[in-house]
């Protein structure tokens, strides 16, 4: 089966830093994949990759066999244009550290934005699914209220609700509870491990360890722009082989 | 560390104080300065009613239908020349923001003409565009006359829009400056292009910013208008201008003029607010 992502020797730099260097990974379909490693090692970026906020300047990454941002022309790659690049990125839903409600519409309006205005759904239809996705994340309550009346914890749980609605075929999550206060990381995380078991294709970059080793299924760990470790979620955390991977988990476990 | 307004001695005490009915502040400098304030104006009411001029003259000339015309145009005109400054200043600002080197440019180089020139002289250059160009046209498919194209209406609206346009511009720039970098990607992460997310998602949300001052540009529009009288165009001031130049009720003209100007930029404002409440939903405010 074609796996989800597919990234073959992935780089980018920002003018001389190099964020990311010859990453290589595969996600296969229903997998529940964790990026750790210390800041500044490119998760971020990697992510951005992947939904293409960020364009890649080498290597190659496929999302389910797709070339992602780039046409193949003869021997060489071409950026493919503005209208393309939303229409792949439709395939991939994004959850930011820092939420990103709108802040002018209500959690529904949120939830359906994309579904009637990039999909065309018809409203009535848009809202129906948005509603079943708010009572998914337990907010059916809170429909209509404005960004700014949720708590931090309720505002990430619109915003996976609004990827969602999208029906992407890859959730990402960047630092998903790391803005949040710590009483209220619980139910984030309650959302996710919900996700991961009806199926969802997803990666997560946490720090939330305990979450990774119950519901990652694979855990990979970044240094400097490069994949060092990479291996099944409970093995990894409990038994790293990499001297840096066990000096990141002693400071994060510390 | 500062000291205590009261010491406690005892807890019973503090108990008899805590009893003790709390007595609103008053505020004796706004009292004293609004009483000031009155009289002054009360002063002056008194001086323009016994001044030298004619009441009754005022209130005949306010409903005249040569004033009224001329209110109308200078409604219309300042309708006109906003819509066109408002197209051409988002599309300036939008110009301005977008990763192309030759749109950027383009929208700093309009800025700069049409606010580092007098508007009274922009007006004037639209007006005699026919001494440099007698013919206006596209070779081959259509052409006109200058002066018959170049209408004192057609001058102003140039004029007075793009002026606007400039002016519009930077105060829809600073508007979508305010708008958080994380909007414009969560909007994308929804598969959204850059002009649909422009639309739905940051504009509404700069709106609250540009509002304000939008109003305040608009307010200061329907004042400009009055220089379009020096290219014949038949707005409020020169109309009343025009009637005192014949019956040399100078005083009583100026103000049936001010009154007509205030009356329209006391509903613009009162516009205003209804926009501010529109495109503050959602948004907390901290008053
Ligand atoms: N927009 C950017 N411009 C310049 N440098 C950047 C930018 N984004 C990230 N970087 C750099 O790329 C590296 C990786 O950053 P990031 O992916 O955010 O790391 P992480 O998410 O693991 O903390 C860092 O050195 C960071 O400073
Ligand atoms: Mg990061």
């Amino acid at each position: 089966m074609t796996p989800i992502v597919s990234a073959v020797k992935v780089g980018k730099s920002f003018g001389t830093v190099q964020a990311l260097s010859d990453i290589t990974m595969d996600v296969a379909a229903g997998e529940v994949v964790c990026l750790i490693g210390p800041s500044g090692s490119g998760k971020t970026t990697f992510l951005r990759c992947i939904n293409q906020l960020e364009r890649f300047d080498s290597g190659a990454l496929f999302l389910e066999g797709e070339l992602v941002g780039y046409r193949r022309a003869g021997d060489r790659l071409h950026p493919l244009a503005e209208a393309q690049i939303a229409q792949q990125r439709r395939a991939t839903g994004m959850v930011f550290q820092r939420f990103n409600l709108f802040p002018h519409l209500t959690a529904l309006g949120n939830i359906t934005e994309g579904p009637v205005q990039v999909l065309r759904q018809r409203p009535a239809e848009a809202a129906e699914h948005a509603r079943s996705l708010l009572a998914q994340v337990g907010l059916s309550h809170k429909a209509d209220a404005y960004p700014s009346q949720l708590s931090g914890g309720q505002q990430q749980r619109v915003a996976i609700a609004r990827a969602l609605a999208m029906r992407p075929r890859l959730m990402l999550f960047d630092e998903p509870t790391s803005a949040l206060d710590p009483e209220l990381v619980g139910e984030v995380l309650a959302v996710m491990r919900d996700l991961a078991e009806r199926g969802t294709t997803m990666i997560t970059v946490t720090h939330e360890l305990s979450f990774a080793r119950e519901v990652g299924h694979r855990v990979i760990f970044m240094d400097g722009g490069r994949v060092v470790e990479t291996g099944p979620a409970r093995e990894l955390l409990s038994n790293p082989q990499e001297a840096r991977t066990r000096g990141f988990l002693a400071a994060v476990l510390s | 560390m500062t000291e205590p307004a009261a010491v406690v001695l005892d807890s019973a005490s503090a108990l008899d104080i805590a009893q003790l009915r709390h007595v609103r502040p008053r505020h004796w400098g706004r009292i004293v300065s609004a009483t000031c304030l009155l009289v002054l104006l009360a002063l002056l009411v008194h001086a323009f009613a016994i001044g030298q001029i004619n009441w009754a003259t005022v209130g005949v000339y306010l409903t005249w239908p040569t004033i009224l015309a001329g209110l109308l145009n200078t409604i219309i005109m300042s309708v006109c020349a906003m819509a066109l400054g408002i197209v051409l200043g988002v599309a300036a600002a939008v110009a301005r923001m977008s990763p192309n080197p030759v749109l950027r440019s383009t929208a700093i180089g309009y800025a700069w003409l049409f606010r580092g020139t007098p508007v009274i002289l922009q007006l004037l250059l639209w007006f005699n565009l026919a001494l440099i160009f007698p013919v206006l046209g596209i070779p081959g498919l259509w052409s006109a006359r200058a002066v018959t194209v170049i209408t004192p209406f057609a001058a102003a609206l140039l004029g007075l829009g793009l002026n606007e346009g400039a002016y519009v511009s930077e105060i829809v720039r600073a508007g979508l400056l305010s708008v958080d970098a994380g909007q414009y990607e969560a909007a994308k992460s929804i598969g959204m292009s850059h002009s649909l997310s422009l639309r739905r998602i940051i504009l509404p949300q700069a709106m609250r910013v540009v509002v304000p001052p939008l109003g305040n540009q608009f307010i200061t529009l329907v004042k400009t208008t009055s220089l379009a009288s020096v290219i014949e165009y038949a707005e409020l001031l020169h109309n009343a201008e025009n009637i005192y130049y014949s019956n040399a009720k100078v005083m009583e003209l100026l103000f049936v003029a001010a009154f007509w100007y205030l009356v329209v930029v006391t509903a613009l404002s009162f516009g205003q607010a209804v926009l501010e409440r529109r495109f503050a939903r959602g948004i907390a405010r901290a008053r």
